[in-house]
C-alpha cells in the first residue's frame, strides 16, 4: 500500500499541499510493517465523520526493528558518543523547522485532531517549537556534582542517559505530546521509539520528515503507529526498552506500570487523569473568574487531563457565577475547526462522545440539574455542547469520574477548610485552580491542596520552563522544566579511591 | 569625523567598517571629537582612526542602558525572548563568519584560519551556551516555615554593567562579556581596547540587525585611562567586568571602591605552570606545551608560560619542545597556513625582547628563538622562545610576559614541583603531565589555580568556568557559573500569619 498521504488544504488560516508519510519511521526510512498480516488503521475526520485517510498498522515485530534501530543508534552514534552541544544543535534545529512549517502542521494538527486551527497554530504548535528550543539548551548543561574532594578520595556522579525508551502518547495533543516526550529524552542522550495515538498520528508522521532533515542520526528516533494492545504493550513489556513514558488515562497507566515490572522493571514515568478542582472564593475578581473556570473545562474540548471539572463556588457569589458562567458557556464557540471563531471544535471519536454522553445522561438520572447544555452539538461529527451540571453531590459519578469532555460539575462551599477537604476528596492530584484576592490565603490553600499544579488567578497556563505532573493516581514523575530530565537520566556514582588502603584484616 | 570608515582587507576587498561610538542602536562621533589610531601588527602601518570616547559618551551611553534596562530589556520581556535575540545574533555571526574573521585577523595579527575556525567558532558557541541558560537559572523556594510565611530568593539582573575588554582575543572576549550579561538581563556599555576595538563595532551593527533593542547593548571605543577610567566611576554602573593585566585590575577595583562600590569581577593575568613528570608522554606533553605557550604567540592569560619538568626527562623534553619551536607555522596573518602571527603592538615586542635580555643577564639558556623573526619587515613577530635553567628569584620566572617565551627548569620531587608550581602571585592555570592516575588528582588538589588542566591544555569551553586564584583574578567566566557574575539574589519574605508584638 502508499506510504505517503497528500491532502490540500484551503482555509482561511493555509492554502496549500501537505504531503505526510505514512510508512513506519525506523532508522530514518519510512517502511511497510513486517508481518504479512498486518492491517490498516482507519483515520477519522472528528468535525465530519467522514475517513481522512488509512495507514499502515504497526505491530511487534516493528517495534523489534526499531529496537534494533534504538540501540544501534545509542550505542554508535548518540548517547555518550555524542556531546551534549551536538544534541542541543539538533534540538534547536528541530525548532527551527516546526516554526518554518507552523501553517502546516497546525492544519495537519486540527484536521486530525478537531480542534481549532487558531489553536493548534498558536498554542499546540507554538508549544512544541519552544519545548524542542527550551530542551535543546539543556542539553549540554546537564552536570553531575562533585561531592567530595579529600586526601583519600575524589567522588563524583554522573547523570547518564537511560538508554532505549518507549514512550506512548494521547490524542488529546498529538504534537504538543510529542514535543514533551521526544525533546527531554534526546537531551539527555536517550534514543525512542514512541507511538502515538492511533487516533491522531499524522502530525507525528509529518515530523518524521522534519526529523530527517534537521540530521537526525538514523535510529534515534522511530516512530511505530499501531495500538495500544500490540504496539504499546510491546513496549511495556520488552526487556530491551529500558524505560517507559506514558500519558493517558489512568486505567491504562496502571497495566503500564504492571506490565514493566513484571518484564524488566524498567523504570516508569505516567501522566495520567484528572478530576482537578477550581475554588472560587468570594474575594476573586469576579468576571476573571467566570471566564477561567470556563477556560479551565471548555479548552481543548474538555480533552484535558488537567481539565478544572470540579468547580467549587462560595456561597455568597454562588447564584450569580452559576448565572454568569451559564451564559458564558452558550457564548463558546462550537463548530467547524477551521472556521478561525471557533473555539471548541468536536470530540475526537464517537467512542469518546458515546462515553461522555453516557456520563451526562447518569448525571441527569441521578438528579443533577442541567444549567446548560447536556445535548449533541450539530448533526455530524462528535461534537458536544458545553454543558454545566449544578446541585451535584459527591457520591455522584459525574462529580467522581473523569469524564474528558465539555462538562463541569458545579458546587458551592462555605468555607476553606471545608472546600479544601471536599477539592482533595479524590484518587487524582494533577491540578487545582484557586481564584481568591488574599494573597495569604492563596499560599495557604496552594500548601494544603494535593496537586502537582495549583493555578492562582489563572488556569491552563503552560510555560515549558514549569514541571508539570501529578499526586496519587494522576502519575509519578515530572514533565517540563529542568525536572523533565530526570525521568532520562540515571545517577552513577564514581568513588576514586587515592590513597586509603583495604580494610580487610589480613597481611600480605 | 564620520563613524564609518573604508578599509582594505585581504580576501575582502574594500570594506565599511564603523568607527565611531554606538549608543541607542545609533553611530555618533565622540563629543570630544577626538580620535585615536590603530596600528596593523603586520606592517607597523596605520590602520583606522576610531572615535575616542569621552566621560560625556560613557555617561550618554548609560543612560541609553539605564532605559532599555527599565523598559525593554531585563524583566520586562520573558527570559526566551532574550534567549531567542542571542541566538539569532549568534546566527548573523555565522552568516558573517569570513568577514568578521577577515576584521579579527587584520586588526589583531591572528592568522584568519584561527580567527575563523577558533576565535569566530567560540564566540558563536558562547552566545548559544548563554541563549540556552537564559530561562534556566533558578531561585529557591525555602518553605521550612509552615504556616508563618512564605521566603523565596529571585535571581535577578545586576542591571547597567561596564565591560572592558582587552586587545588578544577582541572577539572571544566581547562574547564572553555580553553573552551572559544579557541572558542575565542586564545592559551593557562596552570598552572594546584601543589596539583591536573593530570587531566590538562590526557586531554592533548586527546586535541591531538581531532585534537587540536599543540600548541594551552600548559600545564606547576609547582609552584605558580616560574612557575606561569613566566607566569604572561611574555612578550610575552597577558593575564592571574586566579583563586584562593585573596593574589595570587593581586601578578599575579602586575606582570601583572609590565611586559607588560597584561590583567587580576581574580576569587578570597569570604565570601558569605547567609539570611534566617521569611517566608522562614526552612528545604529547610537548605538543600541548606548544600549544599552551605559542598559541595565540603566547599572548593569552592563561599560556604555559613556565615548564617544570621532572630530572630524568628534562633534556629530551627540551628537545622536543625545541623541535615544535621550529616547525612553528610562523607568517602573515591573511595567509591560510599561519598560526602563529606577529605581536599586537611595538610596545608588546619590546617589552617581550627586553624580558628576554633580562633572562639571558639572570642566566637563563636560549635553547630557541630569543628574537625578532628575520621576515618581519614592518610588523612586530618574535620567534618562539624557550629560556631554560631558570631559578624562581629570576624576573623571567616571577613576571608575566604575555608572548612566545616559555621558561624551563627540571625538579626531582613532587613537592618540589608543588612549590615550584605555587610560588607565584598568580593562579590563572596550571597543567600536569603524568600517566599516574592518583599523582595527577593529588597534584590537581594542591595547585592552587582556577583551571587544571591533567595531560592537556590550552582547551576552552562554553559550558566550563574559567578564572584565577589570587591575584589572577576575582569570580568565573562561562558556564553556569558565569551567569552569576550578572545577577544579584533578593530574598524575599511574604508573611502570612506572623504578626509583632508592641512593645517588644
Amino acid at each position: 500500500m502508499s506510504l505517503s498521504f497528500t491532502h490540500e488544504f484551503s482555509h482561511s488560516g493555509f492554502k496549500g499541499k501537505v504531503e505526510i508519510p505514512t510508512g513506519l519511521f525506523i532508522n530514518n526510512e519510512w517502511a511497510s510493517p513486517k508481518s504479512d498480516g498486518a492491517r490498516t488503521i482507519d483515520i477519522v475526520n472528528p468535525a465530519t465523520g467522514q475517513l481522512i485517510t488509512s495507514i499502515p498498522e504497526g505491530l511487534p515485530a516493528d517495534v523489534e526493528l526499531a529496537l534494533d534501530a534504538a540501540h544501534n543508534a545509542f550505542n554508535n552514534t548518540w548517547g555518550p558518543n555524542c556531546s551534549g552541544s551536538e544534541r542541543g544543535k539538533y534540538l534547536i534545529k528541530i525548532a527551527e523547522l516546526i516554526e518554518r512549517d507552523i501553517d502546516k502542521l497546525a492544519s495537519i494538527e486540527s484536521l486530525d485532531s478537531g480542534k481549532a486551527f487558531m489553536r493548534a497554530k498558536m498554542g499546540d504548535v507554538t508549544t512544541a517549537a519552544s519545548v524542542f528550543r527550551y530542551y535543546g539548551g539543556w542539553a549540554d548543561k546537564i552536570h553531575g556534582k562533585v561531592i567530595e574532594q579529600s586526601i583519600d578520595k575524589l567522588a563524583y556522579t554522573r547523570h547518564e542517559p537511560i538508554g532505549v525508551c518507549g514512550q506512548i502518547i494521547p490524542w488529546n495533543f498529538p504534537l504538543v505530546m510529542f514535543s514533551f516526550k521526544v525533546a527531554p529524552a534526546l537531551a539527555t542522550g536517550c534514543t525512542v521509539v514512541i507511538k502515538p495515538s492511533e487516533l491522531t498520528p499524522l502530525s507525528a508522521m509529518y515530523m518524521t520528515k522534519l526529523l530527517k532533515e534537521a540530521g537526525l542520526p538514523a535510529g534515534v528516533v522511530n516512530v511505530v503507529v499501531g495500538y495500544g494492545p500490540t504496539v504499546g504493550n510491546a513496549l511495556t513489556t520488552n526487556p530491551r526498552v529500558d524505560k517507559v513514558a506514558f500519558t493517558g488515562s489512568t486505567a491504562v497507566g496502571r497495566m503500564i506500570m504492571e506490565a514493566a515490572s513484571k518484564s524488566n522493571l524498567k523504570s516508569v514515568t505516567l501522566e495520567l487523569g484528572g478530576k482537578s478542582a477550581n475554588i472560587v472564593f468570594d474575594d476573586a475578581n469576579f468576571n476573571e473568574a467566570v471566564k477561567y473556570a470556563a477556560h479551565a473545562i471548555f479548552f481543548n474540548h474538555g480533552q484535558n487531563c488537567c481539565a478544572g471539572s470540579r468547580l467549587f463556588v462560595q456561597r455568597g457569589i454562588y447564584d450569580e457565577f452559576a448565572r454568569k458562567l451559564t451564559e458564558v458557556a452558550r457564548r463558546v464557540k462550537v463548530g467547524d475547526p477551521f472556521d478561525p471563531s471557533t473555539y471548541q471544535g468536536p470530540q475526537i471519536s464517537q467512542t469518546q462522545y458515546d462515553r461522555i454522553m453516557n456520563y451526562i445522561e447518569s448525571g441527569k438520572q441521578a438528579g443533577a440539574k442541567v444549567l446548560t447544555g447536556g445535548e449533541r452539538h450539530g448533526k455530524t461529527g462528535y461534537f458536544i455542547e458545553p454543558t454545566i451540571f449544578g446541585d451535584v453531590t459527591s457520591d455522584m459519578k459525574i462529580v467522581r469520574d473523569e469524564i474528558f469532555g465539555p462538562v463541569v460539575v458545579m458546587t458551592s462551599f462555605d468555607t476553606e477548610e471545608e472546600v479544601i477537604a471536599a477539592a482533595n476528596d479524590t484518587k487524582y492530584g494533577l491540578a487545582s485552580g484557586v481564584f481568591t484576592s488574599d494573597l495569604a490565603r492563596a499560599h495557604r490553600v496552594a500548601a494544603r491542596i494535593k496537586a502537582g499544579t495549583v493555578w492562582v488567578n489563572c488556569y491552563n497556563d503552560f510555560h515549558v520552563q514549569i514541571p508539570f505532573g501529578g499526586f496519587k493516581e494522576s502519575g509519578i514523575g515530572r514533565e517540563l522544566g529542568e525536572y523533565a530530565l530526570e525521568n532520562y537520566m540515571q545517577v552513577k556514582a564514581v568513588q576514586i579511591n587515592l590513597g586509603k588502603s583495604c580494610p580487610l584484616p589480613v597481611e600480605l | 569625523m564620520s563613524t564609518h570608515a573604508e578599509l582594505q582587507v585581504p580576501s575582502l576587498g574594500k570594506v565599511t567598517v564603523p568607527v565611531g561610538i554606538f549608543i541607542n542602536n545609533e553611530w555618533s562621533p565622540s563629543s570630544f571629537k577626538e580620535t585615536f589610531a590603530t596600528i596593523n601588527p603586520a606592517t607597523g602601518e596605520k590602520q583606522l582612526d576610531f572615535a575616542h570616547g569621552s566621560a560625556a559618551d560613557v555617561d550618554r551611553a548609560v543612560k541609553a542602558a539605564r532605559k532599555a534596562f527599565k523598559t525593554t530589556w531585563g524583566n520586562n520581556i520573558a527570559a526566551t525572548e532574550r534567549a531567542a535575540a542571542l541566538n539569532k545574533l549568534a546566527d548573523l555571526m555565522e552568516r558573517d563568519s569570513d568577514k568578521l574573521a577577515a576584521l579579527e585577523s587584520i586588526n589583531s595579527g591572528k592568522g584568519v584560519r584561527i580567527a575563523r575556525d577558533a576565535d569566530v567558532a567560540d564566540s558563536v558557541a558562547c552566545l548559544r551556551y548563554y541563549a540556552g541558560l537564559a530561562d534556566k537559572f533558578f531561585g529557591q523556594t525555602i518553605p521550612h516555615f509552615g504556616k508563618e510565611k512564605f521566603v523565596y530568593t529571585l535571581h535577578q539582573p545586576i542591571g547597567v554593567c561596564g565591560q572592558i575588554i582587552p586587545w588578544n582575543y577582541p572577539l572571544l572576549m566581547w562574547a564572553w562579556k555580553v553573552a551572559p550579561a544579557l541572558a542575565a538581563g542586564c545592559c551593557v556599555v562596552m570598552k572594546p581596547s584601543e589596539l583591536t576595538p573593530l570587531t566590538a563595532l562590526v557586531l554592533c551593527d548586527l546586535a541591531k540587525e538581531a532585534g537587540i533593542p536599543a540600548g541594551v547593548i552600548n559600545t564606547v571605543p576609547g582609552l584605558g585611562a580616560t574612557t575606561g577610567d569613566a566607566i569604572s566611576r561611574h555612578m550610575d554602573i552597577d558593575k564592571v567586568a574586566f579583563t586584562g593585566s593585573v596593574v589595570t585590575g587593581r586601578r578599575i577595583s579602586i575606582a570601583a571602591a572609590e565611586s559607588n562600590l560597584k561590583k567587580v569581577t576581574l580576569e587578570l593575568g597569570g604565570k601558569s605552570p605547567m609539570l611534566v613528570f617521569d611517566s608522562a608522554d614526552v612528545e604529547e606533553a610537548a605538543a600541548w606545551t606548544a600549544m599552551g605557550i605559542w598559541f595565540n604567540s603566547g599572548q593569552d592569560c592563561c599560556a604555559s608560560s613556565r615548564v617544570y619538568v621532572q630530572e630524568g626527562i628534562y633534556d629530551k623534553f627540551l628537545a622536543a619542545l625545541k623541535k615544535k619551536a621550529e616547525t612553528v607555522a610562523i607568517g602573515q596573518p591573511h595567509d591560510e597556513a599561519t598560526s602563529f602571527g606577529p605581536l599586537i603592538s611595538a610596545g608588546q615586542r619590546d617589552k617581550v625582547l627586553g624580558y628576554i635580555e633580562t633572562g639571558k643577564k639572570e642566566g637563563a639558556r636560549v635553547v630557541t628563538g630569543g628574537q625578532k623573526w628575520p621576515k618581519s619587515g614592518g610588523g612586530f613577530w618574535i620567534e618562539p622562545t624557550i629560556l631554560a635553567d631558570t631559578t624562581l628569584d629570576m624576573k623571567v620566572v616571577q613576571e608575566e610576559i604575555f608572548g612566545p617565551v616559555i621558561v624551563a627548569a627540571k625538579f626531582k620531587t613532587e613537592e618540589e614541583a608543588l612549590e615550584l608550581a605555587n610560588t607565584t602571585s598568580y593562579g590563572l592555570a596550571a597543567a600536569v603531565f603524568t600517566n599516574d592516575a592518583r599523582q595527577a588528582t593529588r597534584i590537581t588538589a594542591a595547585l592552587d589555580a582556577g583551571t587544571v588542566w591533567q595531560n592537556q591544555y590550552a582547551l576552552l569551553h562554553a559550558g566550563v568556568p574559567f578564572g584565577g586564584f589570587k591575584q589572577s583574578g576575582i569570580g568565573r567566566e562561562l558556564g553556569t557559573y558565569g551567569l552569576e557574575a550578572y545577577t544579584q539574589v533578593k530574598a524575599v519574605h511574604q508573611n502570612l500569619t506572623q504578626t509583632v508584638e508592641w512593645p517588644i
